[in-house]
């Protein structure tokens, strides 16, 4: 059964590591929902978030193709279940609409958005939320007229107590330990 | 240690040669010739083979690779040079095979200016690469050597290309090199689960139908003995797939025959009646399998491969070990009861004996008509003591050959198993044979894949080497001819072929070679071409309408067995 799976995937950072990891969805035909880049807590490492429609036994598939590149440290999945995610979006309205109407500043509070620009022209409104709280402000503004609308990839955390990635670390630490005895014993 | 500034070329030679490399197959061009500078004063040490094109250096590097079990090089210019490699590379990703591919590149500063030549290389090769690099500065080039053949050679091998930029090449660095042992994102041989391999064991010796399938990957990780021992102790029958041909001696009472579409009967109906199927270094391809949803449903599977991405990629296994095939089936052996399975073995009687009867001994031992690929194959391994690598390419030529040569040592096959590549078997067999000089090079080849790269010949010529062509010559694109007889209505759309007198163009090359066209002149030709110290081309006459059997229909389920146009196996 086809579902929203959060995918998570932490790489070196180098050259070419998104078209390495996009091109394994394409091979199978899933359209990438959305996709955010940027470098992890730990220095040196990029942490991609992406979300994709598909099924439980392609999505561990994918994951294990995509951990499969050599600059791909872990890839793991999830359900919106085990995590706490959020996105942002941004709205641009007419300023003029807005002080006409009273209506639009009972919205803004009512989803809990905030003006982060305003000049005689145009409003920026922003929210943050999931998808579907940021579309239900976005069908509220459309009448009175949005001039651009954008909405960022998901970010996530996870809702378990280990960092899988960072007992992988120390794993890698160990082994590089082990292979430099190896080599001193030689 | 640092010695003294020299070009990112020479450092690019002195790196291959500091990886053990002896051989590169090659072509020069624009954006290369800095290397190709730099080689001219290193052949008494890096032997350069000139390849006639450049999908050919891939192939013959694969070929090399192969049989020897080392990392093979090709070194190519920069766009059509490059991207000619493609099928080559593929070819390599798809049967694991270690390669390293370096090409040129425009000058860094021209990248993306759509210069001369500029191909965007890493691009391209992304999606059948195991790893790829652009190197644009000359310090970077040991370092990116030095990982491309740890790449390339560890865990599952693969290829790996390195693109080298014209400015890294003429740029300076100090020399030092030091080798690839670890990278934190990358390990190629993974601790192996106990509780895995005694899962394992549990299931084997439980087990009163036990089956193994072998794969290649049984020969990239030397697993000949162990693979040997644990189906002695417990006395457990070996099926191979293509890929995995003479990792067991052909004649050795446990190996049962090759699994797969053209594979033997046994092998298929033992596959959906065994209770435990061990897969060691193989990866289930449909080729194997058929329809998954009926492929070995009875069974218990054990998995045991390199790459944990397999794992229940195609098949579900019930115990999967990742971890290399040496290790783990050494700690399998160590944990299995000796055991006796005659009843079992005994089951392969019956479908041996309709096959040999339905297949065999019309393909293999006609008294009248036209040749068959069948019999020519096995009188060409019998001929070479059975001792013989043989090479294919693709098509008939390449189930044929392959059922019907025997092996008595591993490493002895070498074919487009993953990408079915036509023009794979010339130059393939060009590298076999300069990989292993003291071995007889048998390529069977068709019509159609002979003239896909037939301009190798003028590599033999060059170099002078041994190789021996039989030609399975039925004017007909033979494998693609069958599926339209049997399934296209007898369209035969574009697969008859019009050839040339291909004595009179070995004549040209200088390359000894007969026509064949008699049962009664055939084991003479194939001794005169084996005794002869100098490449050979036999033009072997086959039967048109000769066909592959057994087979088992595209995506049919693997007992579903046809024996020839009307029969099916029950």
């Amino acid at each position: 059964m086809n579902k929203l799976y959060t995918v998570t995937v932490f790489t070196e950072n180098r050259v070419g590591l998104l078209n390495q990891i996009s091109i394994i969805f394409t091979r199978r035909c899933l359209n990438i929902e959305s996709l955010s880049v940027s470098p992890s807590s730990i220095p040196g490492i990029h942490k991609f978030t992406i979300t994709v429609w598909s099924d439980r036994p392609t999505i561990a598939k994918v994951t294990k193709q995509i951990e499969k590149r050599i600059e791909v440290l872990r890839s793991f999945f999830y359900t919106d279940d085990e995590l706490v995610y959020q996105e942002i979006a941004l709205y641009k309205v007419p300023t003029e609409q807005l002080l006409d109407e009273k209506e639009l500043e009972k919205i803004i509070r009512r989803y809990n958005a905030r003006i982060l620009e305003m000049d005689r022209k145009f409003t920026v409104i922003e929210m943050t939320g999931h998808s579907d709280e940021t579309s239900a402000l976005f069908n509220d503004l459309k009448k009175y007229g949005i001039l651009q609308f954008v909405r960022s990839g998901r970010v996530a955390v996870t809702k378990t107590d280990e960092e899988l990635l960072n007992m992988y670390l120390e794993n890698q630490e160990k082994r590089l330990e082990r292979i430099e005895q190896q080599c001193n014993n030689q | 240690m640092i010695d003294e500034k020299i070009t990112g070329a020479e450092a690019l030679i002195k790196s291959l040669l500091a990886e053990g490399v002896d051989t590169v197959f090659g072509y020069p061009g624009g954006a290369i010739i800095p290397v190709y500078d730099v080689l001219y004063g290193y052949t008494d040490k890096l032997r350069h083979i000139l390849v006639r094109h450049e999908q050919a250096a891939t192939h013959a590097a694969q070929g090399y690779a192969r049989v020897t079990g080392r990392v093979g090089v090709a070194l190519v210019t920069s766009g059509p040079g490059a991207t000619n490699t493609i099928t080559g590379i593929t070819d390599a990703l798809m049967d694991s095979t270690p390669m390293v591919v370096i090409s040129g590149q425009t000058d860094s500063r021209g990248l993306g200016t759509d210069a001369f030549q500029e191909t965007d290389v890493i691009g391209i090769t992304q999606p059948v690469t195991k790893w790829n690099y652009q190197v644009r500065r000359a310090e970077d080039i040991p370092w990116a050597v030095s990982r491309a053949f740890y790449i390339a050679s560890s865990g599952r091998p693969g290829p790996v290309v390195l693109d080298v930029t014209k400015d890294a090449q003429n740029g300076k660095l100090d020399w030092a090199y030091e080798k690839c042992n670890y990278i934190r994102s990358y390990d190629p041989d993974p601790e192996i689960s106990s509780l895995a391999v005694s899962e394992a064991a549990d299931l084997i010796n439980g087990a009163a139908r036990p089956l193994i399938i072998a794969g290649r990957g049984v020969m990239i990780s030397q697993a000949e003995n162990e693979l040997l021992a644990l189906a002695e102790k417990a006395d457990i029958p070996v099926i191979n797939t293509l890929l995995g041909l003479s990792t067991i001696p052909s004649d050795h009472r446990l190996y049962k025959g090759m699994a797969g579409m053209h594979g033997n009967i046994g092998a298929n109906v033992a596959t959906n009646a065994c209770d435990v199927l061990i897969a060691v270094g193989m990866r289930f391809d449909d080729r194997v399998t058929g329809d998954c949803e009926t492929y070995a449903r009875q069974a218990k599977i054990v998995h045991i491969d390199i790459d944990p991405s397999e794992f229940n990629k195609n098949i579900h296994s019930h115990v999967s070990i990742l971890g290399d095939a040496k290790k783990v089936l050494g700690q399998l052996v160590g944990l299995v009861g000796e055991a006796r399975h005659d009843e079992w073995l005994a089951t392969f009687e019956r479908p041996d004996a309709v096959e040999y009867e339905k297949v065999i001994r019309d393909e293999v031992f006609p008294t009248e008509g036209m040749l068959n690929m069948g019999e020519v194959a096995r009188r060409v391994s019998e001929a070479s003591g059975n001792k013989a690598v043989l090479v294919t390419d693709v098509g008939q030529n390449q189930m044929l050959s392959s059922r019907y040569f025997k092996f008595s040592e591993s490493r002895s096959i070498v074919t487009s198993g993953g990408l079915g590549t036509m023009g794979f078997g010339l130059p393939a067999a060009i590298g076999a044979k300069i990989g292993a000089p003291d071995r007889q090079v048998c390529l069977f080849v068709g019509d159609g894949g002979l003239q896909m790269t037939v301009q190798e010949l003028g590599t033999i010529l060059e170099y002078k080497v041994p190789v021996k062509i039989i030609l399975l010559n039925n004017n007909f694109l033979g494998m693609v001819r069958q599926w339209q007889e049997l399934f296209y209505n007898e369209h035969y759309s574009q697969t008859p072929m019009v050839n040339p007198d291909y004595v009179t163009l070995c004549k040209a090359y200088g390359i000894p070679a007969e026509d064949v066209t008699d049962r009664a002149g055939l084991d003479d030709a194939i001794r005169r071409m084996l005794e002869s110290p100098t490449a050979y081309l036999l033009n072997v006459q086959i039967k048109p309408n000769n066909m592959v059997f057994p087979m088992i229909p595209a995506g049919a389920s693997i007992d579903n067995i046809l024996l020839n146009s009307n029969e099916r196996y029950n």
